[in-house]
């Protein structure tokens, strides 16, 4: 869902900039009053998982391939203000070193799949832990709805910012997006329930960490 | 002397990075939505190239090309991430 520069118009690139920057900047100030040694290297880990599983496109129907976010098993493990920074470095990284996500694209890509991929994960996660129980079971279901969800929303705000730069009419944009993203959003809610199905197995105590 | 868990961890995510040449190249579902839609022919070209579509530039074997891309991503977002993180929890401890 990395948006190519050319996509969104002078407004949208404008105020989706400062959004992310105001976004950003928070996570940082957060983070600083917030974080602790222990989660340090989980800091590093996720980014580099994220990374790695970013390029690895699964095929959906139709000639079409969607790929992790991360930003929900980011949001689960660690927070979602952690997770928007974890996601800001790797969008940053995507767009200045493998040119996937354009410069003027940043700030909108960093919102769609930073911001609200984060928060929108991390808290139907929450609410459906809350309802099912923090078991092992609630944990995994809640991460398959939260991570499903955050895919969802994302495309829906991405279809959003198309629709208000005049590239494609919010009638045409919005169902295209939201349908295809559903659709890969089953791949993001498999791959992020497993990821934290190992976690459990692994480093069960990784998940008693405060959220940030 | 115990092996640092992320240690581990981050060998799992080199060797993740390593099955990238199998990825399925078809469109992602932005690309897709702007091909049947009409406005795939808006997005421009970035004004540099460093490690440009996920291909080390200069080698000829593209599974190569694309490991060796995915291998210094992961390694790099490894560093750039837990350096950010340790400098948050640094300054924390010693505000200037």
């Amino acid at each position: 869902m990395h948006i190519p520069d050319g996509f969104l118009n002078i407004a949208t690139v404008a105020t989706t900039y400062a959004v992310s920057a105001g976004g950003v900047g928070n996570a940082v100030r957060i983070a600083n009053k917030k974080l602790g040694e222990r989660q340090v290297p989980l800091m590093g880990i996720l980014a580099a998982f994220i990374f790695a599983a970013q390029m690895l496109n699964f095929p959906v129907a139709g000639g079409t391939s969607g790929h992790l976010i991360g930003a929900a098993l980011a949001a689960i493990l660690l927070g979602p203000w952690a997770s928007v920074l974890i996601m800001s470095c790797v969008l940053l990284a995507q767009c200045l070193i493998f040119q996937d996500g354009g410069l003027l694209a940043l700030g909108a890509n960093i919102f769609n799949m930073g911001i609200v991929a984060s928060f929108s994960g991390y808290y139907l996660y929450r609410l459906v832990t809350s309802l099912l129980g923090n078991s092992r079971r609630g944990k995994l279901i809640g991460s398959f709805i939260g991570a499903w969800g955050s895919v969802f929303l994302a495309s829906i705000v991405c279809a959003i910012e198309l629709a208000v730069s005049g590239a494609s009419p919010i009638g045409v944009a919005l169902p295209a997006m939201a349908g295809i993203h559903a659709l890969i959003g089953i791949g993001e809610g498999l791959i992020t329930s497993a990821v934290l199905s190992l976690v459990l197995v692994t480093r069960a105590d990784l998940l008693k960490l405060q959220r940030i | 002397m115990k092996i640092k868990w992320w240690l581990i961890a981050l060998l799992v995510c080199l060797a993740v990075a390593s099955f990238s040449p199998l990825a399925s190249s078809s469109p992602d579902g932005l690309e897709r939505v702007a091909e049947d839609k009409g406005f795939i022919d808006l997005g421009q070209e970035a004004p540099f190239q460093v490690i440009a579509d996920y291909v080390f530039p200069g080698i000829e074997n593209e599974a190569v090309a694309t490991i060796l891309a995915g291998l210094i991503g992961t390694l790099i977002l490894f560093a750039v991430a837990y350096t950010l993180a340790r400098l948050l929890v640094l300054r924390k401890k010693k505000p200037i």
